[in-house]
């Protein structure tokens, strides 16, 4: 060693580093920080430049068109419109399933029957769709034979098409979510509940509810997440020049039937500003509730 | 204190079953605890204890017998409507609510005023001695304290019974004898009727009036810890009371309540535990405390010494018998292994038990 | 989980399984109607078909070319699931057992591909793919799947191998393995169930997913699901039986990955480990 005898010995920098949880190991994680950096970042940026270098006008003429063109930025209340109601339908479609589905012994085949639909995908549900809630389907066959309705109801072609299709898609990740946040209950909480006088209702708005809603909020966000990118069935099932023209229509048309990437990078990014903007706001919320663990004590 | 019991004069439970499916988690457990009683149940895990506990609860249901509550049948009521307090094992604090509001849950389930309910439960805190720490979540608090949020909880409401599941079995040995002195002292303070559920007999015995040693579902001996300790009626109770040492022999004789057993050739006198007769086949049970080594010459069981170890006070020695009997014994000084010897111990520390038993 | 008897109980619990039945037997009906379609001769305007027949299958495959947009699908598929898990696994490794500066920063980055949704990220990466020259060919579609699967592998991984005790890892490399045979011999079993359940995930997903390969996919590139949505967008062109006949080859084609998947994995576990 080359240091001074009145210093302590240098410590090889290999030895310092690994002391600080880097070494060979820590490297592995490099490839796909790489990958990453190189794929899902660098895009971003350059899709926020571009959208800063419109094909005419100053900087900011994409944002100024897309806000003074009621085509463009009326796309952001449609898919809110789309988005909030499908979110908030498929929570609560997929609590009150949760909370049954936790009681069973054997959930496996009900919560596998659930998922299909996530595996399924967008366009083979829009495909589904098209034939079973068509005008001769079995869905508005079966409710004229029943006489439930006189003439066939109109589900395709407009918004209902879409928000039954999202509601589909959505609800096994929705529902998966809350089942595992559920799950994470621990049942002697309850119980603890049932010894001290709570009936069922109780159990629910006291114990329950308060530990679940964190889960909820993130539940919330994802599921809305997933339904404000809406495209195939918007395109498929809605009326896309209309009333389901949502904001990933707009971003599409740009880019490849108007070739204007940097128009379509500036709706994709308005669009990342909108999601974000309500996740925030969720999970700002979300900031206010008790957030640590479920459990019941140590352990 | 104003934090007292509701009254009642027995807590009956006749012939109490619970199946799961084909297995009998618990099988005609009869049973009558009378109010003020501190009542263990014992027993190794997976022996009913914890099913009977939650039955008196109320979170699982019967298959098969009833609960009285004096003349009331509490049986098909559900938990919320017996109004009992019971300990979690792992306290099933509710996380998200703070102390006074954990230990306050009851009363407000209750309807309990809010002026009498702050009341309640600054002297359930007081009881516990909590004082302080009221507005803390349980996960700021340490094992040893959220184990009082639980006791608290359980007894703001007032309830006639009070629950604990193995309550201690999560804390270290220390805070285990600490806690074991504050669940009697609360016990006796308030008159409560508690019904305790554990496998270390230890506590069962320090804590106890009457101590309930279960077994495969059933009750097999209840008792004063005296009593069970001196005079278990059953082979696995003396196991559990601490006579490790099992032999089994043929009966010679019984006269006077005393057996005279026949092991390895040696006539070995006992007390008579469970009816023998003459002729049959017996265990013998002895704790290694009064099995002894004997000087030559004297009669005693032959051994070969294995090993021994040092306990501080006494050497603790590890034999076998000729048939592999596993012996363990109390000696004065390390003895070689491999060494034959002999031993021995008091009729009236031996206990004889029937084949069957 | 306290069992109820009252009658406000049960009428809930009716209340439930009747949303439950409700909501599986629309999904079936759905599918039904899709395979009932893919097998009719004709049908329009009666309850079931006039006829059945095979026929459009063979006329689906001819039609859509489909047994070079499954090869394509395949390979595009394997080559996604392949690469994720090359890259993903000893990401996930790294971060499981390490603590280093920084790596609040790097989970966030992986975790931002799943927040956002492909057709969000999508449109500026294929953007940066037509650059580049990559889009339209497999390499790109590829590259873009590859885009969530990796992090969706990481996320995976980290609490599958934080369980792991590493005493076993200290243990082996007392006893003389190196990195290497520490790798092949103690991790790979250990890990290997782990690495199955993702990567079969992963296989689900990349079959399903849509909007990457559609932003990024060129005419030899597409994948069964992008080939579906043209057919479907095209309707009127071809027969609806067809389109359906390659809407039922779909379904098959993910609902097999499914079942095998799900051997593996509880689905509920899934979501539990992706949501951090």
């Amino acid at each position: 060693m080359s240091a001074p005898a009145t210093t302590t010995p240098a410590i090889p920098l290999g030895q310092r580093l690994a002391a600080r949880g880097l070494d060979g190991l820590t490297l592995l994680v490099l490839p796909a920080v790489l990958f990453l950096l190189a794929l899902f970042i660098y895009p971003f940026l350059y899709g926020l430049f571009l959208s800063f270098t419109p094909k005419a006008g100053g900087a900011l003429a994409n944002y100024q068109r897309f806000f003074s063109d009621s085509f463009l930025y009326g796309t952001i209340a449609t898919t809110l419109w789309l988005a909030l109601p499908v979110t908030i339908a498929t929570l609560l479609l997929a609590i009150p399933i949760a909370f049954r589905v936790r009681l069973m012994r054997h959930q496996r085949l009900l919560t596998t029957i659930l998922v299909i639909p996530i595996t399924l995908g967008t366009v083979l549900v829009a495909e589904g769709l098209l034939n079973y809630l068509g005008p001769q389907g079995w869905f508005n066959r079966t409710l004229m034979t029943l006489g439930i309705i006189s003439s066939p109801v109109k589900l395709l072609h407009n918004y209902w098409g879409v928000m039954l299709s999202l509601v589909i898609t959505g609800f096994p990740f929705t529902f998966l979510l809350t089942l595992s946040y559920l799950t994470g209950v621990d049942p002697a909480l309850e119980q603890a509940g049932a010894t001290l006088g709570a009936g069922p209702w109780d159990r629910f708005r006291h114990i329950l509810l308060p530990l679940l809603l964190p889960g909820l909020a993130i539940t919330f966000c994802l599921s809305f997440v997933q339904a404000f990118s809406v495209f195939p069935s918007a395109v498929l099932l809605g009326a896309p020049a209309g009333p389901t023209r949502v904001i990933s229509i707009a971003a599409y048309q740009a880019a490849f039937e108007e070739y204007d990437y940097s128009m379509a990078s500036a709706v994709a990014m308005i669009m990342g500003v909108v999601q974000l903007v309500i996740v925030v706001a969720v999970l700002g919320a979300r900031g206010l509730l008790y957030r640590g663990p479920a459990g019941g004590g140590k352990g | 204190m104003s934090i007292h019991a509701a009254n009642f004069r027995e807590l009956r439970l006749d012939r109490l079953c619970r199946d799961f499916g084909t297995h009998n988690a618990v099988k005609d457990v009869s049973l009558t605890i009378r109010q003020g009683e501190f009542i263990a149940l014992l027993g190794p895990s997976g022996c009913g204890k914890s099913t009977t506990l939650n039955l008196i609860a109320g979170l699982l249901p019967a298959t098969g017998g009833g609960i009285w509550l004096d003349e009331k049948r509490i049986d098909p009521l559900r938990p919320e409507e017996r109004g009992f307090g019971m300990v979690f094992q792992n306290y099933a604090l509710f996380p998200h609510m703070t102390v006074r509001k954990n230990i306050g849950f009851g009363l407000k389930m209750r309807g309990v005023a809010r002026a009498e309910s702050d009341r309640r439960v600054a002297e359930a805190v007081a009881m516990v001695r909590l004082q302080g720490q009221e507005e803390k979540l349980p996960g700021q608090l340490s094992g040893g304290q959220q184990q009082r949020v639980a006791i608290a909880r359980a007894i703001a409401v007032q309830p006639p019974l009070v629950l604990m599941d193995e309550p201690l079995s999560n804390l270290d040995a220390k805070l285990r004898l600490e806690m074991r002195a504050e669940i009697r002292r609360i016990h006796n303070t308030l008159g409560a009727t508690t019904i305790y559920v554990t496998h270390d007999q230890e506590e069962a015995l320090s804590l106890a009036d009457r101590i309930v040693v279960m077994r495969d579902g059933q009750i097999r001996q209840v008792g004063g810890p005296e009593d069970l300790f001196s005079r278990p009626d059953h082979l696995d109770v003396a196991e559990f009371m601490g006579f490790r040492n099992k032999v089994s022999g043929r009966v010679a004789s019984v006269a006077d309540g005393l057996a005279t057993v026949t092991v390895g050739g040696l006539g070995l006198v006992g007390r008579v535990r469970t009816p023998v007769r003459p002729g049959e086949a017996a265990h013998v049970s002895i704790r290694p405390e009064d099995l002894h080594p004997v000087r030559d010459g004297d009669p005693g069981l032959p051994a070969k010494v294995v090993s021994t170890e040092f306990h501080g006070r006494e050497f603790v020695g590890f034999a076998r018998m000729a048939d592999d009997t596993p012996l363990t014994f109390l000696a004065d000084s390390r003895i070689p292994h491999g060494t034959d010897i002999r031993l021995a111990a008091q009729p009236d520390s031996v206990l004889v038990f029937g084949e069957g038993a | 989980m306290v069992k109820d008897t009252r009658l406000s109980t049960r009428l809930w619990a009716a209340a439930n399984w009747a949303l439950i039945g409700f909501f599986v037997l629309n999904l079936f009906a759905m599918i039904a109607t899709v395979v009932t379609s893919s097998f009719a001769t004709r049908w329009l305007g009666t309850w079931f078909p006039a006829g059945w027949t095979t026929r459009w299958y063979s006329a689906a495959w001819s039609e859509f070319q489909l047994s070079d947009v499954l090869t394509v699908t395949f390979q595009i598929v394997f080559l996604v699931v392949f690469l994720s898990g090359l890259i993903g696994v000893p990401a996930a490794y790294a971060l499981a057992r390490r603590d280093f500066p920084g790596k609040k920063l790097i989970m966030l980055l992986f975790l931002l591909p799943l927040l956002v949704p492909p057709i969000t990220f999508g449109i500026p990466l294929a953007t940066v793919l037509y650059r580049t020259g990559l889009a339209g060919s497999m390499s790109g579609v590829v590259l873009a799947n590859l885009v969530p699967t990796v992090p969706f592998v990481i996320l995976v991984m980290i609490p599958f191998i934080e369980q792991i005790d590493t005493k076993i890892e200290a243990a082996a490399r007392v006893f003389g393995a190196g990195t290497f045979k520490l790798f092949v011999h103690i991790l790979l079993p250990l890990l290997m169930p782990g690495i199955l359940a993702a990567l079969l995930l992963v296989l689900v997903r990349t079959i399903a997913m849509f909007e990457l390969t559609f932003l990024t996919a060129g005419p030899t590139s597409q994948t069964l699901v992008v080939a579906l949505y043209y057919a479907v967008f095209a309707a009127g062109v071809r027969a609806v039986q067809s389109i359906d006949a390659m809407a039922v080859i779909y379904m098959v084609t993910t609902l097999v990955w499914l079942v095998i998947a799900l051997r593996f994995v509880n689905p509920t576990q899934i979501v539990a480990r992706a949501k951090r």
